[in-house]
Formats: C-alpha cells, structure tokens, sequence
C-alpha cells in the first residue's frame, strides 16, 4: 500500500520551501487568508504525507524498512558523489512525524496568536522555512546534506528570534542564537570532515553517505572515531543546548512565542539528539565519546533545572526546562538507549510545544505580561488554557499515565543498567526530575492560582484565546497523555512497540545489559516518588505556606542570587570568552596597523617617490626640451620682427637696396 | 645737345626724386618725389624716340605716361586726406600701424 510513496519523498520538505518562497515572496500583496492557506497547507500537506510514509513503511517486513529517493546528483567528483538524496527509515519516519506533525499545529496556532503582526507573510515565509530546513536535516542521506538543513534551522532559529527587530535586545538575542550555534557548527565540521578524510585514507571509500559510512566505520581506529564523536557531539551542544553552549537558547524568548515553540519542541534543539541517534553506528564503537554525552546530558539537566527554580519569567522557566529536558535525552542516546532519547524527544515535543503555545495563550490574555509574579488566578478565565497546561505540566514531571514518565523512566532505566551512564548519571537525572516537578508545579500554581497579582486594567482584559489557538492546546494535549503508552515499558507485560520500531535503525551488536523486572519497577518508583515529592514541595511551597520561598530565598541568599542570575554563565562567557575575542581582535588590529597597514603604506610612499621622479623628469627634460622649441621661435621672432617697421619709407629703402644688389649682379 | 645730356638730365631729376621719396617726412612731398621720378622717365621716352626710334610711339607712350601719373596722384592724395581724417597728421614718420 502507497508504495507510490517512496518516489516523492522529496515532496515533504519541498512543499513547506515552496510555501516560504511564496509567502517571502509576493506574500504582502496576499491576504491573510491566502498567507495561511499557502503556509499551514504546505505543512499539513507534508505531514499527511509523512503519515503515508509511515503507513508505507509498517506494512513492510521488518529489516526492508528502509528505502533511499535520491533526486538528483548534487555533487560529482569521480567516485566521490553526494546526492540530493533522502533516507527514509524508521528513525527519520519519526523525526518527520514529530517535525511536520508538532509543526503543522503550531503553524495553525501562529494563525490566531500572530493575527495582528504587520509582518504577518514574512512571519509565515520563515516559519515554513524553518520546518523546510528541519525535514531536510531528518531526511538527508548524507552529513553534507544534513549539515545544509543543520545550518538552514540555524538561519531560521536567527531570523524568527530578531523577528521583532525593532527592539535591540531581540535582534542581539538572534545574533546570539546565531553565534553560539556556529562555535557548535565548527565543531560538527571539524568532526564530519575529519571522519571523511580518515576514512578516505583509510578505505579508499571518500563518501559522506550514511549508508556507506555505517559499513566501513569498523575499518577506522577507535581513538579517531572518540574524536569524531565528541567534535560533532560539539555540534550537537550548540544546536540542542547543552552545557556549555546552551545559553542562546534561553535568550531565544525573544522571538514570538510559537517560534519558541518550534524551536523548542519540533525543531532546531532535537537536531543534536537526532543526529546522535542517527550516528548511533559510529557512537556505540567510540565508548568514551558515549560516556562525555551523558556525562554532559546528566549536568545539564540538574543544572538547568536548578536555574528553572528561580525563574519568573513564564517563558524562562520553560527555557531551562527546555534544556533540562534535552539533558534527559542525552542522557538517553549518551548510555546507548537511543530509542528512549528519541522517545523522549517525541513526547517532549507534545509537551512542551502544549506548554509553549499554553504559555503564549497566558501572554496573550495578559496583554504581553510575561512575569509570573504578576499573574495569579487565571484559571478561572482561561479554562482550556489551564487544563492544557496542567496535562502538559502533568507529562512532563513524569506522573504515571502521562507522555513523559514513559519516556523519562525509560531514559533513567537504560541510565542506571548502562555501563556508559551508571549511578551518578542516574541520580542526577532523578535529582533533575524532583526539582524539575517542583518548578512545574511552582509555575502552575503562580500563573494560575491564588490571588490576581495583575493590575486592574490587564485583569479587565483576560479573555480565553481564539479557536485557532485552543484546538492546537487540545491536540496537543491528547498527544501529551496518550503519546505515551507507544512506548511502554516491558515491565508492564507488554512490547516496547516504538523501541522495536526503531530498532532496525540502531546498531544490532549493540545491546545493552539486561535489567531484571524487579530492578526496573524499583526505579520506576523512585522516579515516581521524586515526581510526586517536587510536585508535593511545589504545593507545599507555593500554595500552603507562601512565606516559605520569599523566607529560604534570604536565608540562602548567595545561592539564590547565583541561581537568580543563571551561575553568572554568561556573564562570564562575556567577561572571558567575548572579552578574549575582543583582546585578541586588538592584538590583531594592532598587527594589521603596525605591519599590514605599514607595508601597504610603505608600498604607497615608494610609489608616490618613484612617481615624483618621475614627474621632475617629465618637467625638467620632457618639458624643458618643448619649451625650448618655443623659447627660441619666440626670441627668433622677437627679433625678426623688428624689420617690420610699419614705415613706407623702410620698406622702400629695402627694395632699392635689394635693387642695386640686384643691379650690381647684373652689371658687374 | 645729344641723347647723353637728356639722360643726365632724367637721372638727375630720377635721384632728386627717389632722395625726396626717401627723406621727406611730409607725405604730399613724398608724392612730389615720385612725381619727378616718373617724370625723368617721361624724358627717357621722349629722348629715346627722337633720336634712336624716328616715329611718335615713345611720344604716345610719354602722354599714356603723364595721364596715368595724374590718376594716381587723384588716388594718392585721396589717401593722404583719409590718412590725416583718422590721424590728424600725414608725418610719415608717425604712422607705423603696420609696425610688427
């Protein structure tokens, strides 16, 4: 069934292309209506056919699920080619899934959310240009095709996080952004490009292919493949917000909220897990570069989660809880349990684009209000807002029967049995899930509940969001609950449905050490317990005795200055890192004017003196020599002209003169 | 008297007239000058035809002679009035326009 499919696969991300470069395009002599059509249809469109795809791909046997639709040549030098070629396996069948599905509902909530933006087309043309450059990073063939659409989210992430330029601190949130991600960039390159050439020089075999790839990557040393791994793992950082590069993303607020969103759940931050996962074959021979991951996915998810606590912005809080939950997934893919960070990927895209877009609704009733000390009492104006949000808040502290405790114990399970990850990693991820339940419930009960903190004027306006934003908030929040149970735990007497469905993805020498049931059901519960108690202390906190934060906030006042203030991270990226750049760049003008400058300015001077000798040359003997022609014409002249006397009688002595010379030949 | 005294007689009357051209500052005076010196040719006409030619031809040519020297002369002195008209004087020494 819909075999057809495997021949227009480069449909999906092409519709979303065409979509932006019409909007870009002639989208401000469009209507509104046509704006939509045009951008919400072409994503749509990519998603019905991402489903038919994953219709396409179920109904074939297990190990043929997986087919290449290559367009054209893109590059051809000799034997090395890179096609504009599209992979098609469960893995990317996901990502599209994730990526066109999330997409279509926050294109549909950008419809009610951005209705008043004087660049509403422009808006329109990015965000399609975004979900275009994503599918295109899911689904390429090769890490050169893959690094276009790596770049081209990095694009996007720029030009909708300075959307509204007119403030300087959104357009330097979008250089931010834009800067962070290139120091991860450059890592990523120096990774596949270092992978090129050993293997090249290895094999013989230059290619950049995955398929190729994955059946020569045994022929390359281990210490190589380590470097490799931790060099795109760099990349990975900076697209996915890892420490120590996971700065852009909390300043990434700046943009529309459905662009966080986006950037958030569907797109850009699940680049770096992605690519991981899809590099699962070079990962699981480089065991050290496994173990940095989820060393570094487990400090960043205690670490944000830390910072979440303090927070009160609405979408700051979700920022760090953003970065807290792409921790979790590292820590997944880190300890070789690729399936559970992909799962967590999934779910966490239902959830947290519910949040984002529940947030957006918040903002949106509270006229732009964005600080949750200003809130309160919401709940009884916005009621499918709250709902939404509280299934949403539900999944991600790991509650039992939501999205995200399927997800987060499958993660913390393979953290704990996993010789990459081990206890550490896991108490860390468990530490991370109490504080991240606690912040959840801490920006619940501050936004929704308790006394109205607003001011009069806001409070008259609360109003529940248009349809156009509420049918997203309910789609997603289906999703947030039942997302899950595609990927129960084999505990429960059931198949891990989405682990098998991956499986054929993910390296099969590969397997982790089998946990007893017993084991798994303990840990469950202790992710339950740590739920249950951030959730309970949260409560406690915030609803019963309310003293109690402003009370531990002066009692530990350095910390909490330290958490208030992000650990002074960027600070100190600025003081040290910015302000080295900026030594450097002294250091280097100094060099440019003292020695470039100087042997430009010398070369100009010899040529200025050559051309003064030059030019007395030219005055002196050139002209010297013409004017001497003239001089003596002049003064010959002068002097002939005085025979011209201008009297009769002159001119009559000449001629008798001149007659007696003559006469005196004739005669004599 | 002999053809030999006739032509000392013109060319007496031709340096007189050539010294006057070249020395007189007054230009009527000047113009007298050339009138003697195209008077002693006159003379050589008539003296040469009486005693080498026989007929009248140098006589003719003598009248011819003494008819064109008077139109010159009408010519002459009209442009030493135009001369004096613009200048206010016909000192020859004076007028040097032409000078170079």
């Amino acid at each position: 069934m819909f075999s057809f499919i495997e021949h227009y696969i480069w449909l999906i991300p092409l519709l979303p292309l065409l979509g932006a470069a019409t909007n870009l395009l002639i989208g401000r002599r469009l209507s509104h209506t046509a704006v939509n059509v045009i951008a919400v249809g072409s994503i749509s469109i990519s998603f019905i056919l991402s489903v038919l795809v994953y219709i396409h791909l179920i109904s074939l046997p297990v190990n043929e699920r997986h087919f290449v639709d290559t367009v054209y040549t893109w590059i051809g030098l000799g034997s090395f080619q890179v096609g504009l070629s599209f992979l098609v396996d469960p893995l990317s069948t996901v990502m599209i899934l994730v990526v066109s599905g999330v997409g279509s509902v926050i294109h549909l909530y950008s419809v009610g959310y951005m209705h008043d933006d004087k660049r509403y087309s422009r808006y329109f043309g990015f965000l399609n240009l975004f979900a275009f450059a994503m599918l295109l990073l899911v689904l390429s063939n090769s890490i050169l095709l893959m690094f276009v659409g790596w770049e081209g989210v990095g694009l996007c992430s720029y030009l909708l996080i300075g959307f509204w330029f007119e403030k300087i601190e959104n357009a330097r949130a979008g250089m931010k952004a834009f800067v962070v991600n290139r120091i991860g960039d450059f890592g990523f390159i120096v990774g596949f490009i270092l992978l090129f050439t050993s293997m090249g020089l290895k094999t013989g075999t230059w290619t950049l292919d995955f398929g190729v790839i994955k059946s020569n990557i045994n022929l390359i040393p281990v210490s190589v493949l380590t470097i490799v791994g931790i060099m795109l793992f760099v990349g990975a950082t900076g697209k996915s917000a890892q420490i120590p590069l996971y700065v852009w993303l909390p300043d990434a607020m700046a943009g529309p909220t459905p662009v966080s969103a986006l950037i958030h759940a569907a797109t850009m931050v699940t680049a770096g897990v992605y690519m991981v996962a899809r590099m699962n074959f070079l990962y699981v021979l480089a065991p050290d570069a496994l173990r940095v991951i989820a060393i570094v996915g487990a400090l960043t998810a205690f670490f944000a989660a830390t910072i979440g606590l303090v927070q009160n912005d609405i979408k700051k809080v979700l920022a760090y809880s953003t970065v807290s939950q792409l921790g979790y997934m590292f820590i997944g893919v880190g300890v070789g349990a690729f399936s559970a960070g992909i799962f967590h990927l999934m779910t966490h895209a239902f959830f947290k684009a519910l949040l984002f877009l529940g947030a957006g609704s918040v903002i949106h009733a509270m006229s732009g209000e964005q600080d949750i000390r200003k809130m309160g009492g919401l709940a009884k104006k916005l009621p499918i807002t709250t709902s939404t949000f509280i299934i949403a808040t539900l999944a991600i502290t790991g509650v039992p029967g939501f999205a995200g405790f399927f997800s987060k114990d499958d993660i913390l399970y393979n953290a704990y049995i996993s010789p990459y990850g081990g206890k550490f990693v896991w108490a860390l991820g468990v530490t991370g899930a109490v504080l991240t339940a606690f912040y959840m419930t801490r920006l619940v009960i501050l936004t929704f509940y308790g006394n109205p903190r607003m001011d009069h004027h806001t409070a008259e306006h609360i109003h529940e969001s248009p349809k156009t934003m509420t049918i997203p908030l309910i789609i997603l929040a289906i999703l947030s609950v039942i997302g899950g149970y595609i990927g129960m735990p084999e505990a429960f007497g059931v198949h891990n449905v989405f682990a098998e469905f991956l499986s054929p993805v993910f390296a099969s020498n590969f397997n982790l050490p089998e946990g007893s049931i017993s084991l798994e059901w303990m840990l469950m519960g202790v992710s339950v317990l740590a739920a249950l108690l951030g959730i309970g202390l949260g409560y406690y906190f915030y609803a019963v005795n309310t003293e109690l934060p402003d009370k531990l906030a002066e009692k530990f006042h350095t910390t909490y200055t330290w958490l208030l203030n992000k650990y002074y991270v960027d600070e100190f990226y600025l003081k040290y890192i910015v302000g080295g750049v900026m030594k450097l760049k002294d250091i280097l003008a100094l060099f440019d004017l003292g020695i470039i400058d100087g042997a430009v300015n010398g070369a100009a001077k010899l040529g200025r003196k050559l051309s003064e000798f030059d030019g007395a040359f030219d005055r002196v003997v050139v002209d010297g020599a013409v004017n001497a022609v003239g001089d003596g014409i002049i003064s010959a002249g002068s002097i002939l002209r005085k025979l011209q006397t201008g009297l009769v009688q002159n001119y009559l002595i000449f001629a008798i003169i001149g007659l007696a010379i003559l006469l005196s030949f004739v005669l004599l | 008297m002999t053809l030999t005294d006739y032509l000392i007689l013109s060319g007496l009357l031709f340096s007189i007239g050539v010294f006057g051209v070249l020395t007189r500052k007054n230009a009527i005076a000047v113009l007298m000058g050339v009138e003697l010196m195209l008077n002693s040719a006159n003379i050589n006409l008539v003296a040469f035809c009486k005693f080498v030619d026989t007929g009248v031809s140098g006589q003719v040519f003598a009248l011819f002679s003494i008819v064109i020297a008077a139109a010159e002369v009408a010519v002459a002195l009209a442009i030493v009035i135009a001369i004096y008209k613009a200048t206010r004087t016909i000192d020859l020494d004076k007028e040097d326009t032409l000078k170079g």
